[in-house]
C-alpha cells in the first residue's frame, strides 16, 4: 500500500513500517498504536456543529445502556439524533435560563391558601363549628353521586369543599349547597347556592338602575318633543314600551337563593346579581356557550339584557326550577295553608321539612317517577315564578290613552299559572317520546347498598341522588337545554310599515310667487263675482304655470 | 374484561371508547386494534361491560342513513327507527330498491361512533410514525408535548385519512417530518373554535373537548407519554355550533 493520498483516510497516520490496515499485526504495541490512532480520527471534532463522532457515539451508546429499549436497532437512528438534538441545545443557549414559573405554580399557590386556617381561630370557634355547621358535606354527596360514575375527581371535590368553607366564613351564610360545575370555553365555573342568614341582605341598587334605564330614555325623548312643540310639532310617538316586569324580590321565587360562583376553587367567589324576568326570557331563546369571564358580552339576537354573569345566573335559575327534586314526603307545606286567592297566584311557596319523613326503598323510587317532587318553583313564561300582573301598574301611568292601548294589548292578560309546588315528576312532560327523567339503581349487582339515580333529559347534565334519608342534586354541564330540533334564532321583528302616504304629506311642488299673487287675486274676484271668472282663472293659471 | 376481549379477539390493543347515553339503557363501547393502528377498528358495545358484542363494521351507506336521523338513542339495540317518519320520499325510494324503509339501533351505533372518530378523534403530534410501508405505528419515541406546544391546536391531530394534508402551503410544508406529519391537525376546524383547550389540575393535564360532539375529551399530561380520549354523551352532533360561540 503506496503513500496516503490526502483524501484517503489515514493520511498523517502513516508511520514507516506500520499501517493501520494491516489484518494481523504481531506486534501489540503497533496494534496500540493503530487503536489510538483510530480513536485520535474519532475524536476529531466535525467544523460545523463542534461535536465528535467518539462522543456521540459514547452518550448515544450510554442511553441506550441506560434505557434498554426494546428493538433497538430500529430506532436507533431516532435515539441518535436525540442526542444530537439535546447536546446542540446546550451549545447555543448562551443566555441563562429563566426558572420558567408555570401556570403550574401559580394554582398551587391558590389551592394553598385553601388549605390554610383562617386568623384568629380559636378553640372556641372549634367548638362552634363541629356544633352546627352550615357547611355541606360535599364529600358525602360526590360519594354517592360516584357510585352512579358522575362527579368530579376526589381532589377536585375536596379542594371545593374548603373553597366552600372558606365562602362560609366570609359571608353571613345560613344554608350552603354545592350546586355543581358548568364548564366553559376558556374556563369553568363552580356555583355554591347559598342562603343568607334573614336580614343579612344587601339591597343591590345597581339592578334597579339597569331597568329603570328604559324609563328614563323616555322621560328623555318626551321632554325633547315637549321644547320642540313651541317651534314645530312632530308626531308624537305612540309608542309605549311593554311594561318592565319587575324581578322577584331577593328571598322570593327565583331569586330565593343566591349563587356564587368561581373558576376554580382558591379562586375568590363572585356573588351572581339577581335574575330579572326579560333575562330569563331572553335566555329561553338563545343558545350560548359560556367563556368562562363573568364580565363576557352576549352577543345574541334577540339582545340579550346583561352579560354573561346574568345570562349565567339565568341558566342556573331554569336549571334549578326544571330539575330540583327530592322524594316524596321530605318536605311538606306548612301548617298554615294561605290564601289560594293571593294576588301572586294560587299556591303555597314555602315548605318545611317533613320530621315524620319515612324513605322509599330503592327500587320503588326507581320504578316509577311520582315518587320524586320537584322543591323549586318552577318559572313562568313571564319570567317569574310568581305571576305579576302589569296592567295594574301601567293603569295608574295613563293619561286617558286607554283607547290606543286596546289595540296593542290586550287589557286583560292570561293569568298564568304553573304548576305548583311539590308536583311529582311523573307529571313532567317528555320532549316528544322521550321521558323527561330516566331512573336506574347505580347497581344492579348489590342491591342493598344500591342509590337511586334520577338522570335528566331536558337538561342533560343534570342528576339527582335518592339513598334513605339522604338525597341531593347537581349539575354537571354545559349549560343548555336539550332539544332535538335545532336551535333556531329568533327572526328580526318585521320591518315596520311606514306612514301611509296620502295627500297630506305627499310632497307638492310649493306654488311660485306668481302663482299665490294670481290665486290671491283669483280669490278676491271669486268671492265678488260669479262662476264665469273661475273659467277665467284657470286658463290664467296654467299660463302661469307654463311661465316656470 | 376488556382483557378478556383482548384475549379473545386476539387484538393486540384495546380501549375503552366511551359511553352513548340512551334514554333507558347505555352502550359501553370498546374498540379493539392489530398491529395498524390506521386500519378500521373493531368496535364492540356491552349493556352492562361484562359481555361485549361486536358490532358490524361501517359503511359509507350506514353513516349516511344514520345522519338523517335525529333525537336520543334508546339504549336498546334492537329498536328500529322507522324511515317513514323522518323522510317519507327516502322511505319510498328504498322500498322500491328492496330495501326496508328503517334503521337498525345498532346500525346507527356504529356509524355514530365512526363519525365521531372520523371527524374528532385526535393524538397528539408525534405520538403514531408512519413507516415507509405505510402502516402506521406507535412512536416510542415519543416524550409527550411540551406545555407550550400542549396549548396550541397544532400539535393535536385528527386520527383519519388527512383531508387537507395537500392543501397546505409550500412554506408549512417545508417544516415536515413525514413520518410524523401525515395527519391533518385541529387548526383548521371549521367552524373555528369548536375545540376548547383547558388546563386543569393547574396545568399538570391539558384538556381539550370537543364542542361540535358535546362529550368528547381528550386528555394529556405534558411532557410523558399520557394521552388519550373518551367519549361520554348521548351520541348526538351539536349543530347549533355556530348560533352557540
Amino acid at each position: 500500500h503506496g503513500p496516503y493520498l490526502p483524501h484517503e483516510p489515514g493520511y498523517g497516520l502513516y508511520q514507516p513500517g506500520y499501517s493501520p490496515y494491516d489484518d494481523q499485526i504481531p506486534d501489540p504495541e503497533p496494534r496500540m498504536l493503530a487503536i489510538q490512532n483510530a480513536k485520535a480520527y474519532l475524536l476529531k471534532s466535525s467544523t460545523t456543529s463542534g461535536l465528535n463522532l467518539y462522543d456521540h457515539l459514547a452518550n448515544t451508546l450510554t442511553k441506550i445502556l441506560d434505557e434498554q429499549p426494546i428493538n433497538v436497532v430500529d430506532i436507533f437512528e431516532n435515539i441518535s439524533k436525540d442526542v444530537k438534538w439535546a447536546q446542540f441545545q446546550k451549545k447555543m443557549d448562551t443566555l441563562r435560563d429563566e426558572h420558567a414559573i408555570l401556570p403550574t405554580f401559580e394554582s398551587a399557590e391558590n389551592r394553598k391558601t385553601l388549605f390554610l386556617k383562617a386568623h384568629g381561630e380559636g378553640d372556641e370557634e372549634l367548638e362552634e363549628e363541629i356544633g352546627e355547621t352550615t357547611l355541606p358535606n360535599v364529600m358525602e354527596t360526590a360519594f354517592y353521586f360516584e357510585q352512579a360514575g358522575i362527579g368530579l375527581s376526589k381532589d377536585e371535590s375536596y379542594h371545593i369543599f374548603l373553597a366552600l368553607k372558606k365562602l362560609i366564613n366570609v359571608q353571613p351564610i345560613q344554608t350552603c349547597r354545592f350546586w355543581g360545575k358548568i364548564l366553559g370555553l376558556e374556563m369553568n365555573y363552580i356555583i355554591a347556592e347559598v342562603q343568607y342568614h334573614e336580614g343579612a341582605e344587601e339591597e343591590e341598587t345597581e339592578e334597579e338602575e339597569v331597568i329603570d334605564e328604559g324609563d328614563k330614555r323616555m322621560d328623555e325623548v318626551e321632554d325633547e318633543d315637549e321644547e320642540k312643540e313651541k317651534e314645530d310639532e312632530p308626531p308624537k310617538s305612540t309608542y309605549k314600551p311593554p311594561p318592565v316586569i319587575p324581578k322577584e324580590e331577593n328571598g322570593a321565587g327565583t331569586n330565593k337563593y343566591v349563587y356564587f360562583v368561581c373558576n376554580e376553587p382558591g379562586k375568590p367567589w363572585v356573588k351572581l346579581p339577581p335574575v330579572t324576568p326579560a333575562q330569563i326570557v331572553c335566555a329561553r331563546k338563545i343558545k350560548k356557550f359560556f367563556t368562562g369571564r363573568l364580565d363576557a358580552p352576549i352577543v345574541s339576537f334577540p339582545p340579550f339584557p346583561g352579560n354573561e354573569a346574568n345570562y349565567l345566573r339565568a341558566q342556573i335559575a331554569r336549571i334549578s326550577a326544571g330539575t330540583h327534586i327530592c322524594p316524596i314526603g321530605f318536605y311538606q307545606f306548612s301548617e298554615e295553608e294561605g290564601d289560594e286567592d293571593e294576588e301572586g297566584g294560587g299556591g303555597r311557596d314555602t315548605y318545611q321539612e317533613n320530621p315524620d319523613f319515612q324513605p322509599l326503598s330503592v327500587v320503588e323510587m326507581v320504578e316509577s317517577l311520582s315518587t320524586w317532587v320537584h322543591h323549586v318553583q318552577s318559572i313562568l313564561k313571564q319570567g317569574r315564578c310568581v305571576w305579576f300582573n302589569p296592567s295594574q301598574k301601567s293603569e295608574e301611568e295613563d293619561e286617558g290613552e286607554e283607547e290606543e292601548e286596546k289595540d296593542e294589548e290586550p287589557e286583560e292578560l292570561q293569568k298564568e299559572i304553573g304548576p305548583p309546588l311539590l308536583t311529582p315528576l311523573s307529571e313532567d312532560e317528555g320532549i316528544q317520546n322521550i321521558p323527561a327523567w330516566t331512573a336506574q339503581p347505580s347497581t344492579n349487582l348489590i342491591p342493598q347498598y344500591a342509590v337511586a339515580i334520577l338522570q335528566s333529559n331536558r337538561w342533560p347534565g343534570a342528576y339527582a341522588f335518592a339513598s334513605g334519608m339522604k338525597f341531593n342534586n347537581i349539575y354537571f354541564g354545559w349549560g343548555h337545554k336539550y332539544s332535538p330540533e335545532n336551535h333556531t334564532p329568533a327572526l328580526p321583528a318585521p320591518v315596520q310599515a311606514e306612514c301611509p302616504s296620502g295627500p297630506e304629506i305627499t310632497e307638492m311642488r310649493d306654488p311660485t310667487v306668481e302663482e299665490e299673487l294670481a290665486f290671491k287675486a283669483a280669490k278676491e274676484e271669486a268671492l265678488a263675482a260669479a262662476e264665469e271668472e273661475d273659467d277665467e282663472e284657470e286658463p290664467e293659471d296654467d299660463e302661469e304655470d307654463d311661465d316656470d | 374484561s376488556l382483557l378478556l376481549l383482548q384475549r379473545d379477539y386476539r387484538f393486540e390493543r384495546v380501549w375503552f371508547w366511551g359511553c352513548v347515553r340512551g334514554v333507558r339503557g347505555t352502550y359501553h363501547i370498546a374498540e379493539g386494534l392489530g398491529p395498524d393502528r390506521a386500519a378500521p377498528r373493531s368496535r364492540l358495545y356491552s349493556l352492562n361491560c361484562v359481555e361485549w358484542s361486536l358490532l358490524p363494521p361501517a359503511t359509507e351507506e350506514m353513516v349516511a342513513r344514520a345522519e338523517k336521523l335525529k333525537g336520543r338513542f334508546q339504549g336498546d339495540p334492537s329498536f328500529k327507527y322507522e324511515y317513514a317518519e323522518v323522510n317519507a320520499e327516502d322511505a319510498e325510494r328504498m322500498l322500491e330498491d328492496g330495501k326496508e324503509p328503517m334503521i337498525k339501533e345498532e346500525d346507527r351505533l356504529v356509524a355514530t361512533i365512526e363519525e365521531i372518530d372520523r371527524a374528532v378523534g385526535i393524538v397528539p403530534r408525534g405520538a403514531f410514525v408512519k413507516t415507509p410501508l405505510g402502516s402506521v405505528h406507535e412512536n416510542r419515541n415519543f416524550e409527550g408535548l411540551s406545555l407550550t406546544e400542549a396549548k396550541k391546536l397544532s400539535s393535536y391531530f385528527h386520527f383519519t385519512e388527512p383531508v387537507n394534508l395537500k392543501n397546505k402551503t409550500l412554506l408549512e410544508k417545508a417544516d415536515w417530518d413525514p413520518s410524523t406529519d401525515f395527519l391533518d391537525s385541529l387548526e383548521h376546524d371549521i367552524p373555528q373554535g369548536s375545540w376548547t383547550v383547558q388546563l386543569e389540575k393547574g396545568g399538570t393535564v391539558v384538556v381539550l373537548r370537543s364542542l361540535l360532539w358535546l362529550g368528547l375529551t381528550f386528555y394529556h399530561v405534558p411532557m410523558t407519554k399520557q394521552y388519550g380520549y373518551v367519549y361520554f354523551g348521548t351520541g348526538e352532533k351539536n349543530l347549533d355550533l355556530p348560533f352557540m360561540l
